[in-house]
């Protein structure tokens, strides 16, 4: 049902791949997610649609190895089967003609920041993208960006590649010069508190696409909740993206890591195993 | 008829408190046959009308009674899609048991018609000799059945008979709904719900999971691909909170995101990724079967202190009465007239305490039971690394949002017309949690076997047209 049709590597630990799911392909708007679970212990993981090709039923998803459910998907091979793929979830992007975007990516958080800044650019507006990771070889998608931006700013934290700094300072630099209407704002959460902060600073209205943890990814268990504007919220079908002025990073931040034990432990003992099988 | 109630024979609670085997094991033959001896064939039986798919209780009591036990599963299944799981979950003593001769006559122990519903069932399963209803000749009709809880299964099974092409679409990776996410392994092992599921597969019904009708596809696309009548029976899955301080600490969690970890995802076993917290001292918070299923799992999990907060008292319960003499066997605390205002966390942002509020009843409120009032300066302190939310859930509303003509009330739930279960759009029908807003296992079912004949109905009328 649902094959793996091609892989790439951006680096190593990251992968993009296009499935077929030619119902989704149909269905899904920039902004939407999926749940996907590989095999029949894993579990369900959100991945945002990073592009979909409706003439092949393809959607393609960019997958960072973070843990053992995002590594099991980035060892599948062309030809494998998802075994659970489900969506499209989530509420779209809203997309208008605002005039001038700052689009703000974080590590893979590129990924999906790739559709969005797709389809505002579309829409008639003038997109500036600033992309950064730790170092030059976590850099991804840059050339798609490009396609889709009027102009790209790459920082890493290193200076391996692009600007050396952090996101907030390539951040500033284009504030600095001229006049944002709108910012769009995807990565780590703590990347994603402080860029949110930066353009507060700014008044520059702002959406976030949250990234917190979930279960079911259709509003059936609450484990996705976060604070925005002093409401609980459902990142899975209110979300992903909020007022990111409004949101509570902190409680995002700190619900993140509630089962980072259980997840470390995780990831032990599948690497221990698999790499007894290679020995085997 | 001096004959008292069979008792049903149970894992002893210390042993299974700490297991996922089955709480109660079923009556054997002899047991089976003696209870069926109290039945006295009554000449107006009052237990079917209690029964809300009417069972023709007395049939099957008596052909148990004969040793005719794959009879008795026929009898059964002439009104009941899923006798094993009924047989199990049924609050018998709100419905059928309610109104048997003895109870409602004799104010004795009514006949155990629960149990005797279940041996039948089990009996059918384990002898391998499961009858499948008869089904008619394809009429080539396509009908689309939304989620797969027991009203969708149960509206599937009768369509299949009267020769429909039945597609189930669900959401989840899994068949079944509340049967496989929600009800513990301990109370109903999906193998039993796997089979009754398998016997609709035979009967022709096709089931296609990860589809979320109003995102994968809506309900005008499967017009478009040929289908001529849909049954939304979608459920109440999403979880209430209280909106009390301290509620999205870590260690906080909802009733349904607890029982799905462990159900779904099966969390509690070796080798799943799917990680749950495994709390030293947990708390439940509420009153109904949910919150039972939730605070007898936290002891399978190993849980050395498990305790109910419920803000009325222990008559006012709504869960089954045997869910909670089970639970108090196995050592759950039952704070009741208590209730949470705050949830105290560390410097991680983690549970560790409860402010909790005593209460006592006052006037009776609209649903007839009296209504809990907080007792001025009675906040006390307790400790809990994990707190469970189980005060209700509310209808799953991703298909109305899709639907924006589809008239739905304002809790959510959709409106149908109470007799025929046709919603505001002709071709769609509704039954289940989704319209009941949280009730039954056999209600949903019993709704989903009323939708179907009124679909058949308008669907006669529409191809003679
Ligand atoms: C709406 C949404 C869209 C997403 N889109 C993408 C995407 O396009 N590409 C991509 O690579 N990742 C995406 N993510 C994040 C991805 O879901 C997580 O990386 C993944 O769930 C981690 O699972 P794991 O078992 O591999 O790691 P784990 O071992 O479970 O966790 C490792 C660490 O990752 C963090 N983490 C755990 N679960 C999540 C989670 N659900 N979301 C974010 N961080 C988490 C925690 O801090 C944890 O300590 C998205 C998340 C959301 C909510
Ligand atoms: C923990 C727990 C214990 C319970 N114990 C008992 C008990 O002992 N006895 C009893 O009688 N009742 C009990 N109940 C209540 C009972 O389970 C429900 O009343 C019953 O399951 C409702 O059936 P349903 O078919 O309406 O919906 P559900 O069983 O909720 O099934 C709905 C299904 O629809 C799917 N769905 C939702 N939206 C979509 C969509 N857009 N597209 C596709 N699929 C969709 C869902 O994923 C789900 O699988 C319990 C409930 C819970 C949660
Ligand atoms: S289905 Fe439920 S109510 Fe009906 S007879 Fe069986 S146990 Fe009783
Ligand atoms: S009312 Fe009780 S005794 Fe009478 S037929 Fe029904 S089960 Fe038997
Ligand atoms: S992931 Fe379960 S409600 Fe959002």
């Amino acid at each position: 049902m649902n094959k793996v049709i091609s892989k790439h590597y951006y680096s190593e630990n990251v992968v993009s791949l296009e499935i077929e799911a030619p119902r989704i392909a149909k269905a899904r708007r920039a902004g939407h997610f999926v749940m996907v679970r590989v095999g029949n212990t894993g579990e369900r993981i959100p991945l945002t649609i990073s592009t979909a090709n409706v003439e092949r039923g393809t959607i393609t998803l960019v997958v960072q190895k973070v843990g053992v459910s995002s590594r099991k998907i980035t060892e599948l091979e062309v030809g494998d089967e998802v075994t659970d793929l489900v969506g499209p979830l989530g509420q779209a992007t809203h997309v208008e003609n605002f005039g001038t975007i700052l689009a703000c990516g974080g590590g893979v958080g590129v990924a999906p920041l790739l559709p969005i800044v797709e389809e505002l650019k579309k829409a008639g507006n003038k997109v500036i993208s600033v992309i950064a990771a730790r170092s030059k070889d976590l850099i991804i998608l840059e050339d798609q960006i490009r396609q889709h931006s009027d102009e790209v700013i790459v920082m890493t934290d290193d200076g391996s590649y692009g600007k050396k700094g952090l996101i907030t300072e390539g951040m500033e630099e284009v504030i600095n010069r001229e006049k944002i209407d709108q910012a769009v704002i995807i990565g780590p959460g703590i990347m994603m508190k402080f860029a949110a902060l930066t353009t507060k600073k700014h008044n520059i209205p702002s959406i976030a696409s949250l990234n917190t943890i979930m279960v079911d990814g259709t509003g059936m268990c609450g484990a996705c909740r976060v604070t925005v504007g002093g409401k609980t919220r459902f990142v899975c079908v209110d979300g992903p993206e909020f007022d990111a002025h409004e949101v509570d990073f902190d409680e995002m931040l700190m619900r993140l890591s509630g089962y980072r034990e259980d997840e470390i432990k995780a990831d032990e003992q599948y690497l221990c195993v698999s790499k007894n099988k290679g020995k085997a | 008829t001096s004959l008292a109630r069979v008792k049903m024979p149970e894992a002893p609670p210390i042993e299974r408190a700490r297991s996922y085997v089955e709480v109660n094991s079923g009556l054997t033959p002899e047991q089976a046959i003696n209870e069926a001896s109290r039945c006295i064939d009554c000449a107006n039986p009052t237990c079917i009308s209690g029964c809300p798919v009417e069972i023709n209780i007395p049939k099957f009591v008596k052909n148990i009674e004969r040793g005719e036990f794959l009879e008795a599963a026929k009898v059964l299944k002439e009104t009941n899609a899923l006798p094993a799981v009924c047989g199990r979950v049924c609050p018998q003593e709100k419905q059928c048991e309610a109104s048997c001769f003895y109870q409602l006559k004799l104010n004795t122990e009514p006949v155990a018609i629960g149990y005797l519903e279940r041996f039948a069932a089990d009996f059918e399963q384990q002898s391998g000799k499961i009858s499948i209803p008869e089904v008619a000749p394809s009429n080539g009709i396509k009908v689309a059945v939304i989620g797969s809880g027991p009203a969708g299964l149960a509206f599937a099974g009768d369509m299949a008979k009267l020769g429909y092409d039945v597609v189930i679409l669900e959401a989840l990776h899994e068949i079944g709904g509340v049967l496989k996410y929600g009800i513990p392994e301990f109370r109903l092992p999906n193998s039993i719900v796997d089979v009754e599921i398998e016997s609709l597969r035979k009967m022709g019904v096709k089931f296609e999971t990860n589809f979320i009708v109003g995102k994968t596809a809506t309900i005008d696309d499967l017009r478009e691909e040929g289908f001529k009548g849909f049954f939304v029976g979608s459920g109440a899955g999403l979880p209430r909170f209280m909106n009390i301080p301290g509620e999205n600490l870590v260690g906080v969690l909802s009733s349904n995101e607890y029982l799905t970890r462990i159900n779904l995802m099966g969390a509690s076993s070796q080798g799943m990724d799917t990680p749950v917290v495994r709390g030293k001292k947990v708390a439940v918070i509420g009153g109904g079967n949910t919150a039972m299923d939730s605070v007898r799992t936290a002891l399978r999990l190993g849980a050395e202190k498990v305790s109910i907060i419920y803000r009325r008292s222990l008559e006012e319960m709504p869960a089954r009465v045997e869910e909670v003499k089970h639970a108090q066997e196995e050592g759950v605390e039952f704070l009741t007239l208590n209730n949470p205002v705050e949830y105290i966390g560390d410097d991680k942002g983690k549970v560790k305490q409860i402010r909790v509020q005593r209460m006592e009843l006052g006037e009776p409120d609209s649903s007839g039971r009296r209504s809990p009032v907080a007792v001025d300066g009675s906040e006390y302190i307790i400790d809990a690394d994990t707190v469970v939310v189980s005060v209700g859930v509310s209808p799953n509303p991703i298909l109305p949002q899709s639907l924006p003509q589809l008239k739905v009330s304002r809790w959510g739930t959709i409106e149908v017309d109470p007799d025929t279960l046709q919603s505001s759009i002709p071709d769609i029908f509704a039954g289940g949690d989704i319209v009941r807003g949280g009730a039954t296992v056999i209600l949903a079912m019993g709704d989903g076997r009323k939708a179907a004949a009124s679909m058949h109905q308008y669907l006669t009328n529409q191809t003679k047209k």
